[in-house]
C-alpha cells in the first residue's frame, strides 16, 4: 500500500501521568478508538492513545475525572506561507489519495468577515431613559406571519361604522366613554405563529441527528414557547405530541410528507436552499438510514436518502406559489407557510419573488450556516453572510412597500444574544439557531458528523453513541441557553431604552459600524460609530 | 397482650425485632436454657478456630433487649407446656402465663450411641459451651489429632476450624462421599481432594465402632473397616434433630420437627413455633420439612412475631441452602443443587484447576437448585431465580458463565428486580 | 426514604460511578491518593453491567425486606437507624459469604483483600447525594424519595 501524505495526526493528546489514574473512562468513550489499555483488564498497564485517530471532540478530556488530559492541535509546522496553508496542502494530499470529495459537518470555518464583530449598539445616556429589565415589563414576544396593509375595525354602537378610519370623528380617537369592548376587528389576520422570545430552533433532520436530540429540541421549543424544525427528515411518531412546537420541513426529497405530517404542525417550511450548501442537495448515507429513519422518512431501510438540488416541482417562481397554496389548501389555510432559502447573491430580489409568491415567513441561510455534511467546498465558499443579505433582503421590502406580507427569519451562525440583538435591529423578526443548540447540547465542533461517530450523542444513530444525549439533561440546557439569551436580550434593550421587540425591529439606527469600509456600512444600512 | 419465646437465638430475635417494629405494648419475655446473652451459632466455627473472640461471637448488641423493651430470662429450662391454661413452667419451679407462645427451641445435636462414648475429649458441636469445652480441652491438653463424626455441612465447619488451629483431622462419614445431601458427586470430590489437599483423613462410606480411652480421655476410636485411628478429640458433627419433646408432651403435632402453616403456627391456635424445631414450608421440594439454616430461622421467627401483633405477612417458604469454605475455597449449596439428572435438566460447568465448579437444576424450565465451588458470585441471583420461580429456558447456558449477572437472566425478570417497589421501567 | 433509581436508558458505560465510589470509601478521599497510594485499592460498591449498547450501574437496591439481613450470621448487616440504608459493618463481618448466596441481585460482593468481608452499598454513610448519583454524567442514576 502506498505511503499516505494524509497521514499526520490533526491533534496531539497530552496525558500528564500523574494525574492519569487508568480508571479507562477514557477508553471507554472515544468512539474512535483513540485511547487504549495496555494491560489486560483488572492488571497492571497504562492508558496510552492513538494521535491519529482524534478529531478533537474532547469527550475525553470532559469525562476525565482528575483532569489529566488536554488536546492540542499537532503543531508540526510546514515552512510558513502565506497562501499556501497547511490546511491547504492536507486537502490536496487527502484529494491525491482519495479522488473525492472532501467532506465537512458544521459552519463554514473560513476567516470570512464576522459583520456581527464589527456592529455595535446603542445605550441610553442622558437624552433617553434606560429601562431596567428588573423592575419594568419586557416584551420579547413575537409573531411571525403575514401582517394586513392595515386594521378595519366595526363599532357595535352603528352597523359597519369604522371609526377609525381616517375621515370618521376627524381621524382622531373615539369619543370620550365610548367602550373599548364595542369594538371588533374586521380584518382577517392570516395564521401566526406566537414565539414568546425571538429566537427558534434551526432546522435539522432525525436522520442527520440523534431521536435524543430531536427530543430535546423539541421539548425546549414547548417549554420556552418557541419552536423547532423537522428540517428533511420527516416527523418521528414519539414526537407527534410537539405539533404545535413544529415546523415542519417540505424538503426537495419531500421525506416523510404526508397529510398528517403537514397537520400535526404549526407552521409549513418549503426549503429551497441552506446555507452551508447553497444550490446542491443533501446525502444521508445507507449506512445510517436505520429502521426508524426509514419509517419517518417513508423511504426503504438502509438505501441512501438523497435530497435533489431542486424540487423537482420548482423551476420557476410560478411553480412555488404553486406549492405554497398547495400546502395552504392542504392544511385549510390554518398555518402560516414558509420559505426557507440559501443568502445568495441577488438575494434581495429572490425574497421579493418569494413574498409575492404568497409566502408568510421567508427563512435567510446565510453562508456560515451549519450542516451534518456537506462538501467543504462548497461549504466553504458558496453563499453570502447572512448579516449583509438580512440588510439587503429587509430593505428592499420595505422600498417595495410589501416588508408587512412576510415575517423574515435570519439563520446562519447566531452566536450569542447579541447577535439576535443586531439581527432584529437589521431588520429580522426572528432568528433561527442551530449551532449554538447543538453547542448547548455538548457538541465541541470537531467538524466530523459525516462520520457518524458524534461523541456526544448528536450526530449519530449508534445505539452505543445516542444514549450519550439524555433528553431530559439536553432539554434543560436548551431551556438554559434561551432563557440566558433573553434575559440579556432584555438588558440591551433596556440599555437602549426599549421594552417591547418591536421597537427593535428594523431599527437600524441602533447600530453603528466599527472597522467597515463605506461600501460595507451602506450594504448594511448603519451608519459608522462616530456619526 | 403477654407474648412468651422459648429460645434466645435467631428465631427469637428474628420475632422480637418484628413484634417491635409493629408493636410496642405487647409484653414481651424470652426464656432460654442457655446462660449465655444472644450469639451466633453459626460463627461457633469461626470462634473455635480462634477467628474471632467471645465479644464478637455477639449476635446483637449487649443492650438488644432494653432497646426491645423484652424481658430475657436466661439459665432457664422450660419443663412444660400447659396449652389449655396458657402457661409454661420451668424447671425451677416458676410459671409464665401466655397470650401468644412461640417455642424456637432449635435443634439437639444428634449423637448416636458408640461404645466407650463416656470418656472425655468427646463433645458436641452445637452450643457455645459446647465450644468452651473443646477450647478447655486443646488448651490443657497437648491434642495432635482429631476426629470428626459427620461429613455434612456442620462436620465440614468443624474440620476447617480445627485445621486453623493445627490439629490433624480425620473426617468420618457414613455415606459414600462428603456433603453428600448438599453438593454432587463432582462437588464433593472437589471439597474431598482440598482437604486431602491440606492434610485431612477424609474417610468416607465409613463410622467409628468404638472410642477407646486411656486415662479417663478418649485415645483412639475404631472404625468400621477395622482400622484404628490415633484420637485426642472427638467431635460430633453430624448435626441436629429439632427439640421437639416440649410440643410432643403438650399434645401438639409433631412429624419430625413441629408442623406449622405458613404463619408459623402450630395445630393450637396461640402458640407458634420456628426454626430449628419448626416443620414448614419449604418452596423448592413444595411440602413441609425441617431445614435447620440461619436465615429460615430469621425469617419465620419474623413471620410468627408478626402474626402475632396482627400482620399477617405469609412465609413464601424456605430454600434449602448453606456455604461452607475450606482451604480458602468456597462452596454453595442453594435449593435442590445435587438433584440427580435422572429426574430433572442438569447443566453444569467445571474447570477442576481453578476450580471453577458450576452445576444447576432445572425442572420445566425454571431453576430448583444450584451447586458453585470456587466462584460464588453474585450466587443470590440463583436463589431470586429458585425463589420467584422464573423461567430460564431461554437463558438456561448464560447462567453458567463465570460472568453470570443480571443481564443473564430474562429481561421482564432482570428490570422488575433492579427497579422494584413501584418504580416505573 | 431515598433510594437510588436505575434509567439503563441513559447510562452510557463510563463507569465514573465506579470511580467516584471507590475514592468516596477510600480512606484519603482524594481520587489521586485513592488509585495510586492506598494499598490495597477500596473496592467500588456499585458495578456496571454491559452488553452491547445495555449497560447499568447496579448496586443495592435497599429491599425493604432485605434477605441478606435475615441471612447474616453475624449480625454484621444491620438498618441504619437514621437513613434507613442496610449496612454491613465491616468490623463484624466474618466473610462467611451467606448474604451473597441470597441477596437476588448480586449486589453484594467479596472483597478478598485484607480481612475477607462482604461489601456493599451504604448509601454514602447518609450523603446528601450519594457519589455515584453525583458523578454520572448522563443523569442514569437518582435519589429520589421512594
Amino acid at each position: 500500500m502506498a505511503l499516505s501524505l494524509a497521514a499526520t495526526p490533526a491533534f496531539i493528546i497530552e496525558r500528564n501521568m500523574d494525574r492519569c489514574i487508568a480508571c479507562q473512562v477514557c477508553v471507554r468513550q472515544c468512539a474512535n478508538d483513540v485511547h487504549y489499555f495496555s494491560g489486560v483488564d483488572g492488571g497492571e498497564g497504562e492508558v496510552c492513545s492513538n494521535d491519529i485517530k482524534c478529531v478533537g471532540c474532547h469527550r475525553c478530556v470532559t469525562l476525565c475525572p482528575t483532569h489529566a488530559l488536554t488536546v492540542r492541535t499537532n503543531p508540526l509546522e510546514f515552512r510558513p506561507h502565506a497562501n499556501w496553508t497547511g490546511s491547504t496542502l492536507r486537502n490536496i494530499y487527502k484529494q491525491a489519495e482519495t479522488g473525492g470529495i472532501l467532506l465537512t459537518g458544521m459552519g463554514c470555518d473560513q476567516p470570512y468577515r464576522i459583520y456581527w464583530d464589527h456592529m455595535v449598539l446603542n445605550a441610553s445616556q442622558v437624552t433617553n431613559p434606560s429601562i431596567d429589565p428588573m423592575r419594568e415589563p419586557m416584551e420579547l414576544k413575537t409573531y411571525l406571519g403575514a401582517k394586513p396593509e392595515r386594521l378595519s375595525f366595526a363599532y357595535a354602537g352603528g352597523a359597519d361604522q369604522d371609526s377609525l378610519a381616517p375621515g370618521n370623528n376627524n381621524g382622531s380617537r373615539p369619543a370620550p366613554g365610548t367602550d373599548a369592548d364595542a369594538f371588533s376587528l374586521t380584518t382577517e389576520i392570516s395564521p401566526q405563529l406566537e414565539l414568546e422570545i425571538p429566537i427558534m430552533f434551526s432546522a435539522m433532520s432525525y436522520g442527520s441527528i440523534s431521536l435524543n436530540a430531536c427530543r430535546s429540541l423539541a421539548r425546549a421549543a414547548k417549554a420556552m414557547g418557541t419552536f423547532y424544525n423537522t428540517g428533511e427528515g420527516g416527523l418521528h411518531p414519539e414526537l407527534y405530541e410537539f405539533g404545535p412546537n413544529t415546523i415542519a420541513q417540505v424538503a426537495s426529497g419531500r421525506f416523510g410528507v404526508h397529510p398528517d405530517y403537514l397537520n400535526a404542525a404549526a407552521a409549513l417550511e418549503i426549503k429551497i436552499g441552506q446555507g452551508a450548501k447553497p444550490g446542491i442537495g443533501g446525502h444521508l448515507p445507507g449506512e445510517k438510514v436505520t429502521f426508524d429513519i426509514s419509517r419517518t422518512r417513508m423511504i426503504p431501510e438502509g438505501t441512501d436518502a438523497i435530497s435533489p438540488a431542486p424540487h423537482h416541482d420548482i423551476y420557476s417562481i410560478e411553480d412555488l406559489r404553486q406549492l405554497i397554496y398547495a400546502l395552504k389548501e392542504a392544511t385549510n389555510y390554518t398555518k402560516p407557510v414558509s420559505v426557507k432559502v440559501a443568502a445568495v447573491h441577488n438575494i434581495a430580489p429572490i425574497a421579493s419573488g418569494i413574498v409575492r409568491a404568497g409566502a408568510d415567513i421567508v427563512a435567510i441561510d446565510g453562508l456560515r450556516g451549519g450542516t451534518g455534511a456537506a462538501p467543504t467546498m462548497v461549504r466553504n465558499n458558496v453563499g453570502i453572510p447572512i448579516e449583509l443579505a438580512l440588510a439587503a433582503v429587509d430593505q428592499r421590502l420595505r422600498e417595495e412597500g410589501i416588508r408587512n406580507r412576510a415575517s423574515l427569519v435570519a439563520a446562519g451562525s447566531v452566536r450569542s444574544s447579541a447577535d439576535v440583538v443586531k439581527a432584529i435591529a437589521l431588520g429580522a423578526d426572528a432568528v433561527y439557531i442551530a449551532t449554538s443548540a447543538l453547542v448547548a447540547m455538548g457538541c465541541h465542533l470537531c467538524q466530523n458528523c459525516y462520520s457518524g461517530k458524534c461523541n456526544w450523542g448528536i450526530a449519530t444513530q449508534d445505539p452505543y453513541l445516542t444514549k450519550r444525549l439524555n433528553p431530559n439533561l439536553g432539554s434543560r440546557r436548551l431551556v438554559n441557553l434561551l432563557r440566558a439569551w433573553s434575559l440579556e436580550i432584555k438588558e440591551m434593550m433596556g440599555g437602549m431604552g426599549i421594552n417591547s421587540i418591536e421597537s427593535l425591529r428594523g431599527n437600524r439606527d441602533h447600530l453603528r459600524g466599527v472597522g467597515l469600509n463605506q461600501v460595507e456600512l451602506d450594504a448594511l444600512g448603519i451608519q459608522s460609530a462616530g456619526y | 397482650m403477654k407474648i412468651v419465646i422459648i429460645g434466645n437465638s435467631a428465631t427469637a430475635v428474628g420475632a422480637v425485632e418484628a413484634i417491635r417494629e409493629y408493636n410496642q405494648t405487647a409484653q414481651v419475655l424470652v426464656i432460654s436454657e442457655e446462660p449465655h446473652s444472644i450469639y451466633s451459632r453459626p460463627m461457633l466455627s469461626h470462634y473455635l478456630a480462634g477467628e474471632i473472640d467471645r465479644a464478637r461471637l455477639a449476635y446483637r448488641r449487649a443492650d438488644f433487649y432494653t432497646r426491645h423493651n423484652v424481658q430475657p430470662i436466661l439459665n432457664s429450662r422450660v419443663t412444660a407446656i400447659d396449652p389449655e391454661a396458657h402457661t409454661v413452667h420451668t424447671q425451677d419451679g416458676a410459671s409464665y402465663p401466655y397470650d401468644k407462645l412461640l417455642i424456637s427451641t432449635g435443634g439437639v445435636p444428634i449423637v448416636p450411641p458408640i461404645e466407650g462414648i463416656d470418656t472425655g475429649g468427646v463433645f458436641s458441636f452445637s452450643r457455645l459451651d459446647d465450644v468452651n469445652r473443646i477450647l478447655e480441652h486443646i488448651q490443657a491438653r497437648p491434642t495432635w489429632n482429631a476426629v470428626v463424626i459427620g461429613g455434612g455441612m456442620i462436620g465440614m465447619k468443624a474440620t476447617d476450624a480445627l485445621m486453623r488451629r493445627g490439629i490433624r483431622v480425620t473426617m468420618v462419614e457414613l455415606a459414600p462421599r462428603i456433603l453428600n445431601t448438599a453438593l454432587d458427586e463432582i462437588g464433593s470430590g472437589i471439597m474431598t481432594r482440598l482437604l486431602t489437599g491440606a492434610g485431612v483423613e477424609v474417610c468416607a462410606n465409613n463410622t467409628v465402632t468404638a472410642i477407646h480411652s486411656q486415662q479417663g480421655y478418649v485415645s483412639s476410636v475404631t472404625l468400621r473397616d477395622g482400622r484404628e485411628i490415633p484420637c485426642d478429640l472427638l467431635v460430633f458433627g453430624i448435626g441436629v434433630r429439632p427439640n421437639a419433646d416440649l410440643a410432643k408432651e403438650a399434645g401438639l403435632e409433631v412429624n419430625r420437627g413441629v408442623v406449622v402453616d405458613g404463619y408459623m403456627r402450630t395445630s393450637h391456635p396461640d402458640i407458634y413455633a420456628a426454626g430449628d424445631v419448626a416443620e414448614a414450608y419449604d418452596l423448592v421440594v413444595d411440602m413441609n420439612r425441617t431445614v435447620a439454616i440461619w436465615p429460615n430461622a430469621y425469617r419465620q421467627g419474623a413471620t410468627a412475631g408478626g402474626h402475632m401483633v396482627g400482620v399477617h405477612r405469609e412465609d413464601p417458604g424456605g430454600v434449602a441452602m448453606n456455604t461452607v469454605e475450606a482451604c480458602g475455597i468456597a462452596a454453595m449449596s442453594i435449593g435442590d443443587g445435587a438433584a440427580s439428572e435422572e429426574e430433572y435438566q442438569v447443566l453444569f460447568e467445571l474447570n477442576e484447576r481453578q476450580p471453577y465448579y458450576k452445576r444447576l437444576v432445572l425442572k420445566d424450565g425454571r431453576l430448583v437448585g444450584a451447586i458453585l465451588v470456587g466462584n460464588v458470585n453474585r450466587a443470590g441471583i440463583y436463589t431470586g431465580l429458585i425463589r420467584n420461580k422464573i423461567d430460564v429456558s431461554k437463558c438456561d447456558r448464560a447462567l453458567l458463565s463465570e460472568h453470570l449477572g443480571l443481564l443473564s437472566l430474562p429481561d421482564q425478570y432482570r428490570k422488575h428486580i433492579v427497579t422494584g417497589f413501584g418504580i416505573e421501567v | 426514604m431515598k433510594r437510588i433509581v436505575i434509567h439503563e436508558e441513559y447510562c452510557i458505560g463510563c463507569r465514573l460511578c465506579e470511580v467516584h465510589c471507590l475514592v468516596q470509601h477510600s480512606s484519603s478521599r482524594d481520587i489521586i491518593k485513592a488509585f495510586k497510594v492506598e494499598q490495597p485499592r477500596v473496592m467500588p460498591r456499585v458495578m456496571v453491567e454491559e452488553s452491547g449498547p445495555l449497560s447499568f450501574a447496579l448496586q443495592c437496591r435497599q429491599c425493604p425486606e432485605p434477605s441478606c439481613l435475615e441471612a447474616c450470621i453475624s449480625g454484621a448487616m444491620h438498618r441504619d437507624e437514621e437513613t434507613g440504608a442496610i449496612v454491613c459493618d465491616e468490623e463484624r463481618c466474618v466473610g462467611c459469604w451467606m448474604c451473597i448466596m441470597v441477596c437476588p441481585t448480586g449486589s453484594i460482593q467479596q472483597n478478598l483483600s485484607g480481612t475477607r468481608i462482604a461489601s456493599k452499598c451504604d448509601l454514602c454513610y447518609g450523603a446528601e447525594t450519594p457519589a455515584c448519583v453525583a458523578n454520572c454524567p448522563n443523569e442514569a442514576l437518582t435519589y429520589e424519595e421512594i
